[in-house]
């Protein structure tokens, strides 16, 4: 018998698909149950009273929690948020129902024995539930009451191996796709530099002195499946500088309909026979591809990298061999408004260990201007759209290409300065006035 | 500049400014101490280690008080 009556929840469990409420709802049974006697360290009755607490949000339209405060870890300036609910008599279990951030391992690979883990350490120290993963990539642990974070922080280090991630004005904790561990398309190891820029970066990750958050992500090549283009401030998608490679046997036994294109992704229902023409070369982008005579061709100074072909063909195309990435800057997804996509910095650069080029002449100086000079609450975007972009390619000393400009006459952010001018902005009028009538 | 120094600036500061906030982006502090941010995090994290400062989180933005200041502290039953 469920402690609190859940009308309004009830009826989210009714749709077609898996609902949170019943995940809330087993994990509340199962801690009444408790049949693998667990000593839990926060009320039992915590995911019964989260439910009641929701059903009266529900009912009210607004909600029941206050955010934030001065929980933490010592030491720490992030990776615990805190969360108080604005009835703690009707709702006990979750008066103090605090967040906690765990940093994820690098393309999110685990061991199920490591998963099991952290489950039983939450299911002792929190209420048992978690998200995996938040917005970030962290793993979330929903719930606990603020004498557990530092027991549950202990534990997480000392016996899990395992750090807070990164909340409030930290670097956040990076995040990257499966790389080179699982794909073929990856053009530099993203596990290897999110793993070592976390650890470069430790201080920037739990101790707060940016004007805001911070993200980096790291996409292995443009398909960008981490979507660091759109949502981090400094976004690092993979790319190459030579031709796409062609295998033009395979070219012509995807055309012959040998092997199914996109790899078979869209088997599902009868597309037809695959036709390259309509289905590859008219959806290029910048029409730098011609198949003619059986032949597949690519003009590659016009090729923008955009992957359609080579996620189409994937046995025919394949990426180049000069392997490197794109540094994009200034990617923000805020809830609310203001969404923006990253501008160019760096058009490539070498991804090699110990990534030096990368910290010294892209992060180090971005993080000086934007801690000098962003405001409260500004992010990095924020900051060059404020400022400009030829403010941005000042302080990191990086020239202006074409490739930072979508099209001609478009981001007319690249100005002449006076110095640069011959002669400067003065001129002498009598002198112009000989050459030219009123 | 000297921690001892800064300490002593943070503190006066932050006291002055009690009656109407108690809670301070970093930088408020760092104009305080009148040092670069870079300088100014390593003076203000050792402060955060002695506990003359604590931080607060509203999970997005991070915030400085003097430990124990402030209208949560006690009503969220911490103090």
């Amino acid at each position: 018998m469920a402690k609190h009556e859940t009308p309004l929840l009830d009826q989210l469990e009714t749709g077609p698909w898996p609902s949170f409420v019943t995940d809330i709802k087993r994990e509340a049974e199962s801690r009444a149950k408790n049949e693998k006697n667990v000593e839990y360290q926060i009320p039992q009755d915590c995911c019964d009273d989260l439910l009641g607490v929701l059903e009266l949000s529900y009912k009210h339209g607004r909600t029941h929690w206050k955010h934030g405060g001065i929980v933490g870890v010592f030491g720490y300036g992030g990776g615990v948020i805190g969360r108080y609910c604005d009835q703690p008599e009707m709702f006990p279990g979750v008066a103090h129902f605090h967040t906690m951030r765990v940093s994820q391992p690098a393309g999110k690979f685990y061991t199920t024995k490591y998963l099991e883990e952290i489950c039983d350490l939450w299911e002792r120290r929190g209420s048992g539930l978690t998200n995996m993963h938040g917005s970030t990539g962290d793993i979330i642990f929903l719930g606990t009451t603020t004498p557990q974070l530092e027991e549950t922080f202990w534990e997480l280090g000392h016996n899990l191996d395992q750090d807070l991630g990164g909340s409030g004005s930290n670097l956040r904790t990076p995040s990257d796709c499966v790389g080179q561990a699982r794909c073929e398309w990856s053009c530099y190891d993203t596990q290897a530099i999110c793993h070592d820029l976390t650890v470069e970066y430790q201080d920037e990750l739990h101790r707060p002195a940016f004007p805001y958050k911070f993200k980096f992500k790291f996409d292995g090549c443009p398909n960008c499946c981490v979507a660091s283009i759109a949502r981090s401030d400094l976004s690092f998608v993979g790319t190459w500088r030579d031709d796409i490679k062609i295998d033009q046997e395979a070219v012509k036994a995807y055309v012959g309909g040998e092997f199914p294109s996109n790899g078979g992704a869209h088997a599902g229902r009868d597309w037809g026979p695959f036709d390259i023409q309509k289905e590859v070369i008219d959806l290029c982008p910048t029409g730098c591809m011609r198949y003619e005579d059986g032949k597949l061709e690519i003009n590659t100074p016009e090729c923008t990298r955009c992957m359609h072909c080579i996620n189409v063909m994937p046995r025919a195309l394949r990426p180049g061999n000069d392997k490197g990435c794109s540094i994009l800057a200034g990617a923000k997804a805020p809830i609310l408004d203001g969404a923006q996509m990253g501008s160019l910095i760096v058009p490539f650069i070498k991804v090699e260990e110990p990534y030096d080029e990368i910290k010294e002449t892209v992060i180090e100086p971005i993080w000086d201007w934007w801690m000098e000079e962003g405001k409260n609450r500004e992010r990095l975007g924020e900051l060059m759209k404020r400022q400009g972009f030829q403010k941005l390619l000042e302080v990191t000393g990086f020239k202006p290409d074409p490739r930072m400009v979508q099209e001609p006459r478009t981001n007319p952010y690249i100005f002449w300065k006076e110095d640069e001018v011959e002669g400067g902005f003065d001129r002498d009028i009598n002198e112009f006035r000989k050459h030219h009538q009123r | 500049m000297e921690y001892e120094e800064a300490k002593q600036k943070i503190v006066e500061g932050l006291t002055k400014k009690l009656k109407t906030k108690s809670k301070f982006y970093f930088n408020d502090l760092a104009k305080i101490i009148g040092e670069k941010p870079r300088v100014a995090k390593k003076l203000i994290n050792q402060m955060i280690t002695e506990e003359v400062l604590e931080y607060w989180s509203s999970g997005s933005t991070s915030m400085y008080g003097l430990k124990g200041t402030g209208k949560q502290a006690h009503s969220e039953h911490e103090d």
